[in-house]
Order: structure tokens, then sequence, then C-alpha cells
């Protein structure tokens, strides 16, 4: 169960808060929707919860535990924008297999050509990127996926394609998703509850 | 280039095409890797000329006195009947010696503490930064002559003065680097992926800091070498009996107006053209070292 019990948060001692006492669980294998409009804090929520930020209140758990400090985080975010979250200086096949071996079946189903591995990331577009990025986090540690506008970027096509892959990865392998979008009609058909903030 | 594929077979111009593709000089890869290769070459014919010259055109020959250049004396004799060019290239090794130890020094000192800065917390970046603002607004060729002075001068303390004076500006480079990379997405999911960070400082933070490293210290070099050469001229460098180049520009100064131009522009031109080939060398080293570039 991922868990955030209270969480608030805000730039500065005095700023204001972007986010304010959110409760907030993901069972194992649920999938669950956060929506909220732009400046909502949907993706200060999904950075705490992935670890990147501290809260300035509460506290986020993994199965009771707080979110471990090193190691292999279960909790695994895929932000809005996978030209960040790649290195540029390194092939990709590299980035790709930076947590895991991603197995040839799982590159198939996201549509990741061979071709792209050896290349570097300038070399291909942001919906392209988007899927190694994807394939990365998918390894067997991940437990939870924090999906932060995931398909934004990417045509309706190849979007509902990517969703069917990683909806079938992570019901296989009961993994629990948090879907933020802003996007009503996306979060009515993947998840089986959404929260607005 | 595009324009020349378009030559038609038996055209003249197809011959030497071919030839430019053999030598992969059609990409501009090809060209930045010869440009670079004949920067090298330049740097290792320096010393082998004056290895090759020896050094019988030190000594003064009254006989051939103020010789303006002929087949003889490339670069002319000065006012003592000493061959100009064998002096110059002298000059040169120096200065290459000179500038290699003293920007080698430069810039590790300066990898050090730019490092040091930007991961070892707030007190040392406030002491770094500290430093840096210091060196950064004393008069540089104040600073050189001091130290140079205070270590007593010669080619040794060319090599301190220079080496002390000019980390700070790759120590902001490099730090900065390190404060942008620290907070980069992809060093952060790298640390969410389990690694350590060590090994996240060696997997993604060494590609990056490498090339800013490595171009510190070639464009570094110049530098130094004009410097060693202003310390000479200023006469707080290297004893006037060494054949250097700031001291060849400086004794040309007394005969500029009596019309012995060469004693000071061809010494000065090959100074000029030694540094804008690490000039030349550093420019594209960082454009092969950077994928966004590297492949064109």
């Amino acid at each position: 169960m991922l868990e955030a019990r209270g969480v608030g948060h805000r730039h500065g001692r005095n700023g204001p808060w972007v986010v304010r006492e959110v409760d907030l669980t993901v069972a194992p294998g649920e999938v669950v929707g956060l929506f909220g409009p732009s400046g909502a804090g949907k993706t200060t929520l999904g950075n705490i919860l992935g670890g990147y930020l501290a809260p300035e209140a509460g506290a986020v758990f993994v199965d009771g535990a707080p979110l471990p400090r090193r190691g292999y985080l279960p909790v695994q975010c895929i932000h809005q924008h996978p030209e960040l979250a790649v290195n540029p200086r390194w092939p990709l096949s590299r980035t790709l297999r930076e947590a895991w071996s991603p197995p040839e079946a799982l590159l198939g189903a996201l549509g990741i050509l061979p071709g792209w591995l050896g290349r570097y990331p300038h070399e291909l577009s942001g919906g392209e990127l988007q899927r190694l990025v994807v394939a990365r986090a998918l390894g067997p540690k991940t437990r939870y996926l924090v999906a932060d506008e995931m398909t934004v970027m990417l045509d309706a096509l190849t979007q509902a394609r990517l969703w069917r892959t990683v909806m079938d990865h992570c019901r296989e392998r009961g993994v629990g998703m948090l879907v933020i979008s802003h996007d009503v009609a996306l979060l009515s058909r993947v998840c089986s509850r959404t929260i607005s903030l | 280039m595009r324009a020349a594929r378009t030559v038609f077979p038996g055209s003249p111009g197809l011959a030497g095409l071919r030839l430019a593709e053999a030598l992969g000089l059609g990409s501009r890869r090809g060209r930045w890797l010869w440009a670079m290769g004949i920067c090298l070459a330049v740097f290792a014919a320096v010393p082998v000329l004056a290895w090759l010259l020896g050094d019988a055109g030190l000594e003064p020959d009254l006989l051939a006195r103020n010789q303006p250049p002929s087949l003889g004396h490339l670069f002319g004799t000065d006012s003592l009947g000493r061959d100009m060019l064998s002096r110059t290239v002298h000059g040169l090794v120096l200065s290459l010696r000179v500038g290699l130890l003293a920007a080698a020094a430069s810039s590790v000192l300066a990898l050090v503490l730019g490092v040091a800065s930007a991961s070892l917390g707030r007190a040392a970046d406030g002491v770094v930064s500290w430093l840096v603002d210091i060196f950064m607004t004393v008069p540089h060729m104040v600073l050189l002559i001091l130290i140079s002075f205070a270590v007593g001068g010669g080619a040794r303390g060319v090599v301190i003065a220079v080496a002390l004076t000019h980390w700070p500006a790759l120590t902001r480079v490099i730090r900065a680097e390190v404060l942008q990379l620290r907070g980069a997405l992809y060093v952060q999911t790298a640390r969410r992926f389990g690694q350590g960070p060590l090994a996240v400082a060696a997997t993604h933070m060494l590609p990056h800091l490498l090339p800013q490293f490595l171009i510190g210290l070639i464009l570094l070099f110049p530098h130094a070498i004009l410097h060693e050469a202003a310390l000479s001229f200023l006469g707080v460098g290297l004893s006037p009996h060494t054949p250097a180049v700031g001291i060849l520009l400086a004794e040309s100064m007394r005969h500029l107006s009596t019309g012995y131009w060469w004693l000071g522009i061809l010494p000065g031109a090959a100074l000029l053209a030694l540094v804008k080939c690490f000039d030349i060398l550093g420019y594209n080293l960082d454009r092969l070292l950077d994928p966004k570039t590297s492949q064109e």
C-alpha cells in the first residue's frame, strides 16, 4: 500500500501551501487517477510520492514504512518531460538499461524500434523518448508507478497503445498506479477511482 | 559541399571531390579531426624544429648583424647577429613547456575547488566563492607580477604565478556545471534507481565535466603562454639570456622605430599562430565531444 498521510508542501517557511493536508492511498494493482486544474499541485504531489521532494508536512509510506532513502525506490515516477529525464551525453541503449534490461517483448509492445538505441536523446522526439523512459521505469522492483501527464506529447493511437501496454504490465505484476492528468476522459477510461485536488 | 556533389562525371572537379571524400573531408566531423591533427602536428613540430636547428644560431655572429629575412636566415638576425628563427623556435619550446605546466596545474586546481565547492556544502562553497571573488577583483597582471616576484622569478616563478591566477574562471564554470547536474532530473532519477552518489558522479556527471575540464585546460594554454611572454617582457619573468618569446618581443621594442621590423613581427606572428592552434584544438574538441554536434 502506497500511502500519503497529511502531506503538505510550500516553498519557504511563509509561502502559500501548494499542496495541503492530502491523504491518499494506492493499493497494489490499483489504478488511481489524480485530477486537478493547472497549478493545483498535481505534479508537486507526484514528486513527493516519488521521493523527489521532501514534504513540509506529513509523510509518505510504502507498506507502513517511510520511503527508503537509498537503494531502488519502489515508487517510480514518469515525468511530463522525458527529455529532462535522460542524460544527453549517453546513448539511449545505455539509458534504457540503466535500471534493468527490459525484455524484447516489452520494447516491441511499447513501439520502441531497435534503431533508436544507438542514437542520442536529441535525435529522438519527445514521444519516442517517453516510451524509452517508461520502459526504463517498469523494472521488477517497481511496485508503484506515478505517471505524471505521461502521454500528453503522443498522438491518440500511440497514447492508446502505450496505456494498454503499461496497464497490462502493471496488472500482471500487481503494480499500483497513480495517474496524474487534467484529461477527464483519459482518467475515466483507465482509473478505477479518481481523486480531485 | 552539397552544390559540389552535383558535379557531372568526367568534369575536372570530380577527382578532387573523390579525394576529399576519401580523406574524410566530406563531413564536418572529418574536417574537425583533420584540423585537430594539424594543430597537434604543429605542437610536435616546434620541439623537433628546435632539435634540428640546434644551438648554433643562438651564438652571436658579429659579421651578420641586423640582416633582414633571407634564405640563410628566414627570420633575419638581431643586433648581435643571432639567428632569429632559432631564437624564436627555442623560445616557443620554452613557452610550450611553461604553458603546459601552468595550465595543467591551474585546471587541476580549478577542478578540485569547483567540485568541492558544489558538493561539500555551504561552508565550502562560501570559502571557495570568496577566494574566486578575491582573485577576480585583483587585476590579473598585478597579481602575476607580485607572485612571480615573490617566488624569485625565473621559469618556476612564471609557472607558479600563472597557475595561481588562472583557476578562478574555470572553477566557476565547473562549480556551476556540478550544481546544475546535481539538480538535473536524470541525476535525481538515477539516485531513485538505487545508484549511490559516487556511482552517479562517475557515470552521469563525469561525461559532462570532462569536456569542460579538457577545453578549459586547452584554452588556458594560450593564456599561460601569453602571460609568460608578458612577464618576461616586463622583466620579472625569465632571465634576458634565455631565448623566450617575451624576451624577444621586449628587445624588439627598441628597434621598432629603426626599421628592423622582423625582430618583433616574425616572433610575434609565430606566437600568435601557436596560440591560435590551441584555440582551434579546444574549439574542435568541444564540438567533437558533444553528441549534439559530434555526428555531423
